[in-house]
């Protein structure tokens, strides 16, 4: 059920908008160099953080249709009534999340890097704090999408709710400090399901 | 015999609103019960709790393996219904052909009228071979031939020794207790 389940969910991220936070995330980055000037020595020391916050909110926009949608249709119910636990449900959700956006971002970071001017080394040192970083980005996304499923506005909430929360994923991310960064991320995929599988219980009704 | 699902001494409040107080039940192998009562008197609620989404507020209830439908479908809306109600596995191809619905296998759930929807959910049901079945108005939106075809998979599921908790305002054909819950 559970394999099921993500297969299910990877399905309906590349069925439904998988490319639009790719192409919000590559926006981001081209708008940079409009904003900041051509100047590449100045991109190529802003580039990383650019990146990183490009990323984020780029998580931000598949947040409302993560878990509410699963909600008003009695899936997450009868995934109930067919013994998943809510937990294992957010895992799964988690997991498939992460395989229809992880891949894809780090992907679309080689001509994002492109357009900020940076070079070889500092694109890998950014590739790997985005792949250390996104797996906690998608749990907090999953968790974020759980609590605010079924509430008026959800999107602008969930936004309020999400950045904060991933700003030690942004500082540790940005400053290379991939150690802390792994510990966050790790701390953020190990808490979020429970998170999320309570936020899963309290929106029955 | 024992008791595919047990309710003893259940209390349910929603709302600030007593539903139902101390309420005991036991549906055994081959029965079945339908609740009815006006909008409103819980009986939803009470399938609700019988499925365990909800808590009650006093006493135990006991259930066994279980398949639910209620106004929700549980499909997803892209895939055609054969794809969609092999998601939650079982005898998919049986239960559509025993509720008529094995032509509109290609056809994607968003397409499907309220009758066959309802027609697609009561297959999810009828799929699993799950002993207890709790419908939340299994008859809503069906035509006669439709409601004939739900009384005769529920005649075929009490005889195969499965249970059945209906919540309907249409009385079930074949079924024979029968809860009214006050306002």
């Amino acid at each position: 059920m559970i394999g099921a389940l993500i297969m299910r969910d990877v399905r309906r991220g590349f069925a439904g908008a998988a490319w639009l936070p790719i192409f919000f995330f590559l926006l981001v980055s081209a708008l940079a160099p409009f904003a900041i000037g051509p100047d590449a020595r100045i991109l190529s020391r802003v580039g990383p953080g650019v990146l990183w916050i490009a990323a984020l909110t780029a998580a931000l926009l598949p947040v409302e249709r993560l878990v509410e949608p699963d909600r008003a249709d009695g899936i997450l119910d009868q995934l109930f009534v067919h013994g998943l636990a809510e937990e294992s449900v957010a895992i799964a959700k988690t997991l498939a999340h992460w395989l229809s956006f992880g891949p894809l971002l780090l992907l679309a970071a080689v001509p994002a890097a492109a357009l900020l001017a940076l070079d070889g080394s500092s694109l890998a040192r950014t590739e790997l704090a985005l792949l250390i970083g996104t797996p906690g980005l998608a749990s907090l996304a999953v968790a974020v999408a759980a609590v605010t499923a079924g509430l008026p506005r959800a999107g602008s909430l969930a936004g309020l709710l999400l950045l904060p929360l991933a700003v030690p994923l942004l500082i540790f991310g940005a400053a290379d400090a991939y150690l802390l960064e792994v510990a966050v991320s790790l701390l953020l995929s190990a808490g979020a399901p429970f998170v999320t599988g309570a936020a899963i219980r309290a929106a029955r009704t | 015999m024992t008791s595919l699902l047990r309710f003893e001494q259940v209390t349910l409040r929603r709302g600030g609103r007593l539903l139902f107080e101390d309420l005991d039940l036991a549906l055994h192998p081959g029965e079945a019960l339908h609740v009815t009562g006006p909008n409103g008197s819980g009986k939803s609620s009470l399938i609700r709790l019988a499925a365990g989404l909800l808590e009650a507020e006093r006493g135990r209830v006991e259930r066994s393996a279980f398949a639910l439908a209620d106004d929700r479908l549980a499909l997803d809306r892209e895939l055609p219904l054969a794809r969609a109600l092999g998601f939650w596995g079982g005898q998919v191809a049986a239960a559509m052909d025993a509720l008529g619905i094995h032509h509109l296998s290609d056809v994607p759930v968003r397409l499907l009228s309220s009758g066959q929807a309802k027609r697609a959910a009561l297959a999810r049901v009828a799929a699993t071979g799950a002993a207890l079945w709790l419908l939340d108005e299994p008859l809503n939106a069906l035509d006669a031939d439709g409601a004939e075809r739900v009384g005769r998979i529920v005649a075929d599921h009490l005889a195969r020794g499965g249970a059945l908790l209906a919540a309907s305002h249409q009385l079930l054909p074949g079924t024979a207790g029968t809860l009214e819950l006050a306002r």
